[in-house]
């Protein structure tokens, strides 16, 4: 709760601003009413004093007195040319929908050239016409207010008329007005009074300066903009008599705009459930390092706040230049995976591991320069992973300019070069050219030759070609295992798609609900896979030209979220062999005959 | 931007100008009554006013009187002064430089302050860390943006030019003068933009580019300048330049408060003293610069988007 009251300070403050701006509208001229226009010979142009806090006008009549009283007639003034400009406003917005075309387009274009005009232009004009007082400006920022209304009210009724449950209310025979009032205004109120707080705050700060210019209120009368008018040419002999004034309208304009802000979030605002962050779990017991894996991961857990765990005690290794398929289905936590690997889990996301070892040293202990040269990684769309504002050369360039200090021309050179390995034609043009003039084959393989700038020792490929077509799927699969031949970079290639991984991996890890339950060789994933749910993932698999996009449309029931996970096996809601046991024991990972290991009591 | 959006846009251009010049026009003829005997008064005799009547060419059919005047304003004849006699099209070019350097010097002090701040803010609270910064940030801009430029004006006369006497108070006389009233009129703006820029660069940060600039192991101001940056730009200056349209009109307070000799100063005494034929020339160079604006801005962005092509293609 306190994070929410605090998060809301701003608004409250503003509330109270402009609910205490309201009660001195209503009390301030009864009570202070008559000091206020008091004329009092003997202290005329006075500065402060006890008896004047503020001191005194040209006639001698009390400063802060006609500061109080003045409140009314500004807000009164503000709420005049808010109602003109919404009443202006909504009247053109409504406009389009019922002249007929080309009548239409010309409100909708008088409306977008006039919303671009400052208020305070539009208030001059007026004012030059009606002449100096308040009607004139009151009249001027009612009309700059009207366009921004107008403008929301076409958009807000657009949308509105067209969604579905104003159709659907229109097809069941609800009456128009019904409509109107049922469907339609309660789901423009919001916005609209929104917006009608900022207008108030808008039109009390634009008359506030019109008849600070003198444009606006004339004597006899008074509003805060005036007595600003009277009391700037004295500043510089008594510099507290604008102080009022000046102080009264920069609350006002802060009070609205504070609430307005306020408003305008909790319109906005999605329900975000905030729980403790319990303390990560430790792991401990790196062990040796395993001398032929060139990643090493052990016990990895990735947490998040909430006791969310999408990544559970996950360990893997993988060799040089050797691919290693990682599957599961999306929530399994295989892309945290990677992004643990790759050291780029969000925050608040946490961490842990026994060991992480990339070419036997903890990466921890990698520098940057390391790291940025020997991990490459490939994500999934590539037009997302490429900066669409550089061009595409100098983003591979800036690799070996960054950690390798070569100088521009021959990291220039090299870009080029790598952009040819990976068979993109034209590497010379290509390079000059933004991503978007791209296709998504080249792009994706510009993110690979991005990765061969340094000397690549893992490759992290996080559904590579799941936003690619199949004939470009293909080309960029035979591209990546001739990249990891030449190079004999450790590969982790994170697929949902257990058919790909099939064909290219050396080795397959499936991954359920955080955990590895099965690991075996890719080879033996036809008959030799023994989890029930590699064999479910197997099994659901068509013919190869048919859809692959839900691999598990066989197996009733889906994943368990990351928090809902109880203390047995994972899988044993869909699972058709579980027994009372598996509901609660977990089963641990145990070989299951050679480069088989298997998480699963009924495995045997 | 292609081509045919760009001639598009010119076009639309062309139209406002002839709207706004009959706007502009229309304005002497909209004042109710006789706008001679008003401005010279009840006292003035008849032949004066008649005189004057005729020199406007108030007493020609409404027509031919469009046409004089939409001629006159484009051979740069905007009329001659009620009170001084002088052609308004001499005052306007001796006053509008003015204005201009106030206003593009308080947008370029604007952007210089608020991109940076809102960049610093955004990767200080990406992904809602550090939510003390992020209240105190929302609330300095959100009280910043609040508070009118006049308000600053006046503040910081009575600070820095009264009190402590650091700057002139008021004039145009040398760069100090223009110290205090391009802070003036940039500080809201600053604030604005600052906002703007911090939910761009949020925006930006969660890309996968981040993610892959992010593998690369760049170092931090190399990712955040040269990757995030140019991306944010586009709608930061969308903004920018339309800011730049309230700064025009937010400068004619602040030179009323520095007694700055630019256009805004103008208009004000214009208005006040019913010199109609400068009100209407100062109103309607003012409305053709926040045209030129914005045409500026719409041409500007359609050449810094490399997808905009793609958009409208
Ligand atoms: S442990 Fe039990 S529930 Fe889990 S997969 Fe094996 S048989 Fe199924």
């Amino acid at each position: 709760m306190t994070g929410w009251s605090r998060r809301n300070a701003p608004g409250v403050a503003g509330a109270v601003i402009v609910a205490a701006m309201a009660v001195l509208a209503v009390v301030g001229p009864p009570i202070w009413g008559d000091e206020a226009v008091r004329i009092d010979a003997a202290a005329i142009l006075q500065g402060a004093s006890p008896g004047h806090p503020l001191g005194t006008d040209n006639l001698g009549r009390d400063l802060l007195a006609r500061v109080l009283v003045a409140g009314r007639y500004s807000l009164l003034l503000a709420l005049a040319a808010t109602a003109i400009g919404a009443v202006a406003g909504i009247v053109l917005g409504t406009l389009p929908s019922v002249l007929p075309r080309r009548a239409a387009r010309l409100a909708t274009g008088t409306v977008n050239a006039l919303v671009a005009f400052p208020g305070l232009l539009l208030a001059m004009f007026t004012a030059v016409v009606t002449g100096l007082g308040a009607r004139g400006a009151v009249l001027g920022i009612g009309a700059a207010i009207a366009p921004g209304f107008a403008r929301l009210t076409q958009t807000l009724a657009a949308t509105v008329a067209n969604a579905d449950y104003v159709s659907a209310a229109r097809m069941l025979g609800v009456p128009r007005r019904r409509i109107l009032t049922r469907h339609v205004l309660p789901n423009i109120a919001e916005p609209l009074i929104l917006n009608l707080t900022q207008a108030l705050g808008g039109a009390l700060l634009g008359l506030a300066g019109m008849s600070f210019l003198g444009l606006g209120v004339q004597p006899p009368d008074f509003d805060w903009g005036r007595l600003l008018f009277d009391g700037f040419p004295r500043i510089y002999v008594t510099p507290e008599v604008a102080l009022g004034p000046a102080a009264a309208v920069a609350l006002a304009g802060i009070g609205f705009n504070l609430l307005g802000d306020a408003l305008a979030r909790a319109a906005a605002r999605t329900s975000v459930v905030r729980e403790r962050t319990p303390a990560p779990p430790v792991a401990d017991g790196a062990g040796e390092p395993d001398p032929g894996a060139v990643l090493e991961v052990r016990d990895l857990t990735v947490t998040f706040p909430g006791g969310v765990t999408p990544v559970r005690q996950l360990s893997l290794t993988v060799a040089p230049g050797e691919i290693v398929g990682l599957v599961g289905e999306s929530g399994s936590g295989k892309s945290l995976t990677a992004a643990a690997i790759g050291g780029l889990v969000p925050y608040p996301g946490t961490v842990t591991y026994a060991a992480l070892r990339l070419g036997g040293r903890d990466v921890a202990t990698l520098s940057d320069k390391e790291l940025g040269t020997a991990l490459a990684m490939v994500f999934q769309d590539p037009l997302a992973a490429l900066n669409p504002a550089l061009k595409v050369g100098g983003q591979l360039a800036e690799v070996a300019i960054v950690h390798e200090g070569a100088d521009r021309a021959e990291a220039r050179r090299r870009a080029v070069d790598r952009l040819g390995h990976v068979h993109l034609p034209e590497p010379e043009r290509r390079a000059r050219q933004h991503p978007h003039e791209l296709s998504g084959g080249m792009r994706q393989r510009a993110v690979i030759a991005m990765g061969l700038m340094g000397t690549p020792r893992l490759i992290v490929a996080d559904e590579p070609t799941t936003a690619l077509d199949v004939t470009v799927q293909r080309q960029i699969l035979r591209l990546l295992r001739e990249v990891v031949e030449e190079t004999g970079a450790a590969t982790l290639f994170i697929s949902h798609d257990i058919a790909v991984v099939g064909e290219l991996c050396d080795r397959v890890v499936v991954m359920y609900a955080g955990r590895v339950v099965e690991e075996l060789p890719a080879g033996r994933l036809a008959d030799g896979a023994a989890h029930p749910y590699t064999k479910a993932l197997i099994a659901s698999l068509p013919d190869l030209d048919t859809d692959r996009s839900t691999p598990l449309a066989g197996i009733a029931g889906t994943q368990p979220a990351p928090g809902q996970i109880g203390l047995g096996c994972a899988f044993a809601p869909r699972c058709p062999l579980a027994t009372a046991r598996c509901e609660s024991e977990r089963p641990e990972l145990v070989a299951h005959g050679p480069g088989q290991r298997v998480a699963c009591w009924e495995v045997k | 931007m292609t081509r045919r959006l760009g001639v598009r846009r010119l076009v639309r251009f062309a139209v406002s100008l002839g709207v706004l010049m009959v706007v502009s026009f229309a304005m002497i003829h909209l004042i109710p009554g006789d706008p001679v005997r008003a401005a010279l008064g009840p006292a003035a005799p008849l032949e004066l006013v008649e005189a004057r009547r005729a020199a406007l060419g108030l007493d020609r059919p409404l027509p031919e009187q469009l046409l004089t005047y939409v001629t006159g304003v484009v051979t740069g004849d905007f009329g001659t002064s009620f009170l001084t006699g002088e052609p308004v099209g001499e005052v306007i070019a001796s006053r509008l430089p003015n204005t201009l350097s106030l206003a593009l010097l308080a947008t370029a002090v604007a952007l210089l302050i608020a991109v940076p701040l809102g960049m610093w803010a955004a990767v200080r609270t990406e992904n809602g860390r550090n939510r003390g910064t992020e209240l105190g940030f929302s609330a300095t801009t959100g009280t910043a943006v609040a508070v009118p430029e006049f308000l600053y004006a006046i503040a910081l006369v009575t600070v820095f030019a009264i009190a402590l006497g650091w700057f002139p108070p008021a004039g145009k006389a040398g760069p100090l003068t223009y110290v205090l009233p391009v802070l003036a009129l940039s500080l809201g703006p600053a604030a604005m933009i600052a906002r703007i820029s911090r939910v761009e660069t949020l925006r930006e940060l969660a890309k996968d580019y981040v993610r892959l600039a992010r593998a690369k192991r760049l170092p931090a101001a190399r990712l955040h300048l040269r990757h995030v940056l140019p991306n944010t730009l586009t709608a930061t200056l969308t903004v920018g330049g339309l800011l730049l349209t309230s700064l025009i009109a937010g400068g004619v307070l602040v030179e009323y408060v520095f007694a700055w000799p630019g256009l805004g100063l103008k208009i004000v005494e214009s208005i006040t003293q019913k010199d109609y034929p400068v009100a209407q020339g100062v109103i309607l160079v003012y409305g053709a610069l926040v045209l030129v604006v914005n045409l500026a801005v719409d041409l500007v962005l359609g050449a810094l988007d490399p997808t905009s092509a793609i958009k409208e293609a």
